[in-house]
Order: C-alpha cells, then structure tokens, then sequence
C-alpha cells in the first residue's frame, strides 16, 4: 500500500494536486475522490471499479483521508477532497498509540467542544481519566498547550492538522462493542506497560546520576585512592567503626533504607534513633529474623525459638507491632520452624520503618546534626618525590581478629575491626 | 448493539475468536516496546570524559591460567583460583601472599570469599565445592579443616555466599545450581532450568534478597527466586553461550557477557533486553562483567586480552585496556568501587584503578 501511496506522490508521475475548497477555507495539496480513482485506473491499467476498491483500501488504512465528513472512511468518486496522510501518521511506521496521546487528543476535543465526544469516546476519556488520574494534570495541560498553538496557525493548516490527527485516532482506536470492554482493557494493558517501561528505563539514569559522586572510579575519592597514591586513609576513614563518618558516607543512607542497614555505622546510629522513639525491638527483630534466614540450618529451632519469646509471645519484653493476620499465620508456622517462616513478619516490619521510622530519622536532629558535622576529606597532597613509593601498610587479617576474639572467649566476633589490632608484621 | 438479540452461544464463539484476535495484537504490540531503548532516554545525559586506568598492582605467584577471583568485604583481600589447582590469598595492597591451598583437582574455576573474611569456597573438576576456614597459624595445614559442601554431577562453575558465610550458592556443568547449608553440607534448594552446563551467577542485592541470576551455555538467563526453586524470569536474546552475569546496584537490571563478544543490560521490571554493548571491532567474547559502583560504568574482559569499558547509559565505549598477555577470564569490581581486579590465563592478576 504505502508503495502505491509513495507513487502517488511522485512529482512527475503521480497525482496533480491542487487548491480544494473546503467551504470557504481553502486547503492546498489537497484532491478530489474523482483525481484517485482516475490515477489509479490511468497508472495500473485497472478497471473504474478495482480503483475504487483499491483507493477505499487506502482510506480505510489511513494513508489517505477526507476533508469533509472526516467520520467516514471511504473513497467517493466525486468532487470530495481528500488529502494524504503525513507518514507519521501511518500504521506501519513504529510510532506507538500511546494511551497519554490519546488522552491529551480527547482532551482537546473536550476543551473545545463542550459535548462534541461521541459515546465511545465519552466511555474512553472516563476510562482513561480513572487509569492514568495520576498523570491527568498532565495531560489537561498538554492539551491546552496544543490548542493553544494551534489557533497560532492559519486556518487551512489548522483544518488539516485536525482531520490528520482525526483520521489517525479514528483507524487505531475504533469505536469499540459493547461486550469488548474486557478487549479494551487487554488491549490497553501493553499500552500502560508501555508508559511504565519508560519510567523504568529512565530509573537508571537516576541511579547514575545519584550515585556518580560516591563512584570512585568515576570521580576519584577524597584524600586519595589507595590504590593510586599507596595511602590508606581513604578506607581508615571509612571504616566501620570510625567515631566521625564522612559527609558521602552519612550523605548516601539518605538514598534508600537498605544502604543505612547495610552501612554497620549507620545501622548503630538508627538503633539510637529508634530508642529514643521506643521502637528498637524493630531493628532487633529485624536482625533477628536475618540471623534465621541466613544462619545454620541447625540453629533455626533453637533461633526461632528465642525469637518468639523476646518479640512475639503475648507480654514479651521486645513485643513488635505486627497486624494480627500476619501474627496469626506467624505464631501458626512457628509450630514447625523452617528458615522462612518469619519472612512475613520480618517483611512486615521492614516495611514498616521503611515507611515511617526511616524518614522520620532523615528529618531528625541527630541526623541533621551528624551531617553537618561529618567530615570532608582534604585531597592527599601529591609527594614533593612523586617516584618514591609509600610505604604500604598491611591490615590485619579480619580472619586473625576473630580467631583473638574467640580465643578470647567474646560471644560474638564482628568482622574486621581495623581500629583494634595494631599493623602486623609486613 | 444488537447483542441482547444474538444467542448466548453465539455470543461465546464470537467473543472467543475475538480474544484470539486480540491475543496476536497484545503479541504485536509486546514486540512493538522495542522503541523505548535506554540510550535514547540517556541522550540528554552528560558524555563522560577521557577515561585514564592503569595497573596499579600485578599479582604473580600462580603457575598457570588464572581462572576465578573474589574480592575480601575489608576491600583489599582477594583469593584466587587456578588451572593447576592452587587458591591464593592476597593483601592485594601489598601484593603479599597470605594463604594458598592446594586443591585435590585441577581447573579450579569458581572460588568466593566468606562475608566475614574467615573463609573461602572453591571448586572446579572435582564436581564439589569447599570450604576452608582461613587460619593465620603458618604451620596450620589449611586442606586439612576443609570442609566439603557442595556435591554436583558435573564440574563446579561457579559459587558464591549468600549473606552469611552459613550459606553457599553453586552452578555446575551439570544444568543446576543449588543451595547449600555449608555447615551440614545439606541441600537447601535446587534449582533446575537450564538445558545445558550453567557457567555463571550472581545474587541480587535487593531490599528481599531472595532472587538469584544465572547464564548458560543455552544462552539463557534466568531470574530464580531462592525459596522455592522457581525460575521466575528468563531471557533470551544471546547468540552464544553466557559466560558471566552481574547484577546492576540496584538490582533492577543485570548485565550478561557472552561468546557472541556482546554485552547485553536486561531490565527486570519491563522484562527485556534494554541495551547491547557490542563493537564491529570486538570479535571474541566476553569472559566476565561487573559494574563500578554507581552503575554507570561496565567493565568488560574478553578473550582478545583486552578490558573494554562501556558507557552503560549511552551504550558507547569509554576505553580500553591493554596489559594482559592472555585471556581475560575474570574480573571483578572491589566492594567499595576503588578499583576493580582482573585474572587472567597469562597466570596473573591486575588491580586497575
């Protein structure tokens, strides 16, 4: 079809085009339903009737469309203008119907005309505004802004845009059957997966961007990289139990929950925080119920079993605020413990500092004050004898300091505490 | 409409093949999402600048084809593992050697570090994976505390520790991976899928941590869910088999390296391929992926002895490193995103920074 079209508008070979008159406005590169069939049967040596056949074809697909009665998609043989279709618009190109283009499109109609939607536009619209309501600011403000430039243009122009954009909503959403609302809604759930995908795809220069200054690799790290200048005092400043974090470091836990529980320095300072709201049996839970997951498979009984009687059994010391539903199911499976059988639980108290004790603790003082008192790093001057190699220390190996730990007989060994063993020999 | 007046059956038959009809529309339209492509979106985004990495460490000690490494969570500590079966354990700020084992089997090709530093896992020919408690004490023979874990009917791939050292996860040339408590050495959960030798995986680091990636020689990737062995996802858009697969920081996407010398980024929300790094120039495949720390990097070993490193938004090369005498068959960003370690067959390792 579009070969055909394509020859059509061929300068030499295809159609002679004029000024219609469309009332009193008049329309250029426009011509009559009585031009198509003539070229047709004149190009193709075909007969009246196949051209017609044909040239009602590339209506109905919407390669071409009328200027007057723009509802009715056929070809007349008579003086009806007609016009091409602008290859944006065409079906075959991959340009998505997307459900905000459709909503912006009823929208115009609707601010122009009071009242000029028809039934199963009316149905849509409504349709559309209860799916994307979040977005409707949106799309009434698109809607204005196009109306706007449009009166901007001539009328002629104006007049053609609007039959285009018509003709182009009318092929690819056709009025649908009254029994076809589930159809509708199938059809439209790839359209709004397709809005999502959008959103998701965006998501990652997000993250880029948010995370591109704790990026070491990417910004250089402040005093120094140590693998480049030899200098620890980039991972001695971050280690973890340091007395003064630094500003990035106190900076990402702002970035999400799970980087302030993955941060042991950052965990210690919310457990502070949610003692002062009497709510630390949440962390504790919490970490509690890791150690079910990720423990010995031996210990899960036992481990399950203190877990219940400090935060679950009725008039315990840690109680944890859990909906009865989920308690219920909890208390149930507890019967015969299993690594997962606190996930529930577990999901429903990380959600719930997710949602209200972790925001309530980026807006509190004790954050705000270990902030602005975090430190930023001066960069490591570069050495006067840039060939003279620093000395590189050695760390202790977090395997040694466990072993001094359990020698020691301490309950339970941390890895790794950098402050605590001296330098081993090198 | 005049539906009121059709038979119910009627009704019914037609509404069936108009759900037909549909259905190959949905198809079309699915296949239609190909326009929302991540470099598009990242157009606006600022290009980076020149790139300059270099050696910043050469660690040589191994006697062949150095085959896996892993980084320490102090960030300084690697092991690695290789064909003559030998697993080594370095300061790799000092360059020094701190342990080495000697394993039972050659071509150890999957080795991992415990969470708490206190051990390492490794694996290869022998079908299994083990455990060894890291002891400082020189005279300590570290083979004889090992601890077998892992049992498999076809070679060890890779492993890895979940979040504790209690925990291990393997893939194995015989099609499965599976979970493992190390202490019992008991089976956990298994995982099957794979029509053929799984070579990769990597768990994901999300809010749950319950999912889970692997890649194979079927050229599938799939997304498995630890608790109940479901494959809950799978892609498949490689040409060739995946050698490596990594997940990005925020665990909504991963990137895999192939044979078929691409990289490809799968976003798991929209279920699809959203963007290949690939080269004409580049013809041999990728051997092993990771990210820098903010995900906007990809570094990249392949088997022509080369690092290519990928803008992940714009999908363009940043740079590309030389050094390596032989196949890059590992490489792996450093814990804190200040370096990243390379393993390869010339039997050494680099740290780039």
């Amino acid at each position: 079809m579009e070969r055909v079209i394509v020859s059509m508008q061929d300068p030499d070979m295809g159609m002679k085009m004029r000024n219609q008159r469309l009332l009193i406005t008049v329309i250029p590169h426009a011509m009559t339903g009585r031009d198509i069939v003539d070229w047709l049967i004149q190009k193709y040596t075909i007969t009246e009737e196949e051209a017609l056949h044909i040239g009602n074809f590339l209506v109905k697909y919407g390669y071409i469309y009328p200027l007057k009665e723009p509802r009715n998609l056929c070809l007349k043989q008579d003086e009806t203008p007609y016009r091409f279709q602008t290859p944006y618009y065409w079906t075959s190109t991959r340009w998505p119907a997307s459900e905000l283009d459709y909503a912006i499109y009823l929208a115009k109609k609707n601010i122009r005309k009071q009242g000029e939607l028809i039934e199963y536009e009316k149905e849509c619209y409504n349709a559309l505004h209860k799916r994307i309501n979040h977005t409707w600011d949106f799309v009434v403000m698109q809607a204005r802004e196009q109306l706007r430039a449009s009166k901007q243009r001539r009328k002629a122009d104006r007049i053609v845009l609007e039959c285009q954009e018509q003709a182009y909503w009318l092929i690819n959403r056709p009025p649908v059957s009254r029994y076809s609302d589930v159809m509708l809604y199938m059809w439209c759930l790839p359209l709004k997966n397709k809005l999502c995908m959008f959103v998701w795809v965006c998501s990652f220069v997000k993250y880029c961007e948010q995370y591109q200054d704790h990026d070491p690799i990417m910004q250089g790290c402040l005093p120094s990289n140590p693998w480049i200048t030899d200098d620890i005092m980039y991972w001695n400043m971050n280690s973890e139990t340091v007395t003064m974090p630094t500003k990035l470091r106190v900076e990402r836990w702002s970035f999400s929950f799970m980087e302030l529980l993955n941060d042991p320095l950052g965990r210690k300072e919310l457990l502070t925080y949610l003692e002062k709201e009497f709510s630390a049996e949440n962390l504790c839970f919490w970490q509690a119920c890791e150690e079910v997951r990720h423990g010995e498979a031996s210990k899960i009984a036992a481990k399950v079993d203190e877990v219940y009687k400090q935060f679950l059994a009725p008039g315990a010391s840690r109680w944890v605020n859990i909906d009865s539903k989920t308690m219920e199911k909890t208390l149930e499976g507890i019967k015969h413990p299993h690594r997962f059988v606190l996930d529930d639980a577990q999901m429903h108290i990380y959600f719930l500092m997710k949602k209200d004790s972790y925001p309530r603790y980026l807006k509190s003082e004790l954050y705000k004050n270990l902030l602005a008192k975090a430190i930023v790093p001066q960069e490591t001057k570069k050495s006067v004898f840039p060939f003279m190699r620093r000395q590189r220390h050695s760390s202790p190996s977090p395997a040694l300091v466990t072993q001094t730990a359990e020698d020691n007989g301490k309950a339970k060994p941390s890895a790794a505490k950098a402050n605590a063993g001296t330098a081993s020999q090198i | 409409m005049a539906a009121q007046e059709v038979q119910p059956s009627e009704t019914i038959a037609k509404l069936k093949s108009e759900s037909e009809a549909l259905k190959t529309k949905l198809e079309e339209e699915r296949a239609k999402l190909h326009d929302v492509e991540l470099h598009q979106v990242a157009e606006k985004v600022d290009p980076l600048g020149q790139f300059v990495m270099k050696t910043r460490r050469t660690l040589k000690g191994h006697g062949n084809k150095v085959l896996c490494m892993d980084w320490c969570k102090d960030k300084r500590r690697i092991v690695s593992s290789s064909q003559d079966g030998k697993v080594i354990v370095w300061d790799a700020f000092t360059t020094n050697k701190e342990h080495a084992v000697t394993m039972p089997c050659t071509w150890v090709m999957a080795c991992a570090y415990a969470p708490s530093g206190c051990a390492v896992a490794c694996g290869g020919l022998d079908n299994k994976c083990s455990v060894y408690p890291l002891s400082l004490d020189k005279n300590e023979n570290l083979a004889a505390k090992k601890k077998s874990v892992a049992m498999h009917t076809n070679y060890l791939s890779a492993c890895s520790f979940t979040n504790s050292d209690m925990q291990i996860l393997t893939s194995s040339g015989d099609g499965t991976c599976a979970l493992w408590d190390v202490e019992s050495g008991q089976l956990l959960q298994s995982f099957h899928g794979h029509a053929a030798d799984v070579l990769c995986l990597d768990l994901a680091p999300s809010e749950t941590g319950n999912t889970f990636v692997s890649g194979g020689c079927d050229k599938k990737a799939n997304v498995w869910d630890m608790r109940s062995g479901q494959c809950i996802q799978s892609f498949e858009t490689h040409e060739s088999d995946i050698n490596s697969v990594r997940y990005y920081p925020s665990g909504d996407a991963f990137a895999s390296g192939s044979d078929d010398a691409t990289c490809r980024l799968y976003d798991l929300r929209a279920d699809r391929e959203v963007a290949i790094y690939s080269k004409e120039s580049i013809i041999f495949g990728a051997s092993s992926v990771d990210f820098s720390l903010s995900g906007r990097l990809l570094f990249g070993g392949y088997n022509d002895y080369t690092i290519n490193v990928w803008d992940v938004l714009k999908g363009t090369r940043v740079s590309i490193l030389f050094g390596h005498e032989n196949r890059v068959s590992t490489l792996r960003v450093s814990p804190d995103g200040t370096a990243f370690c390379s393993g390869s067959w010339d039997h050494t390792l680099r740290v780039w920074a």
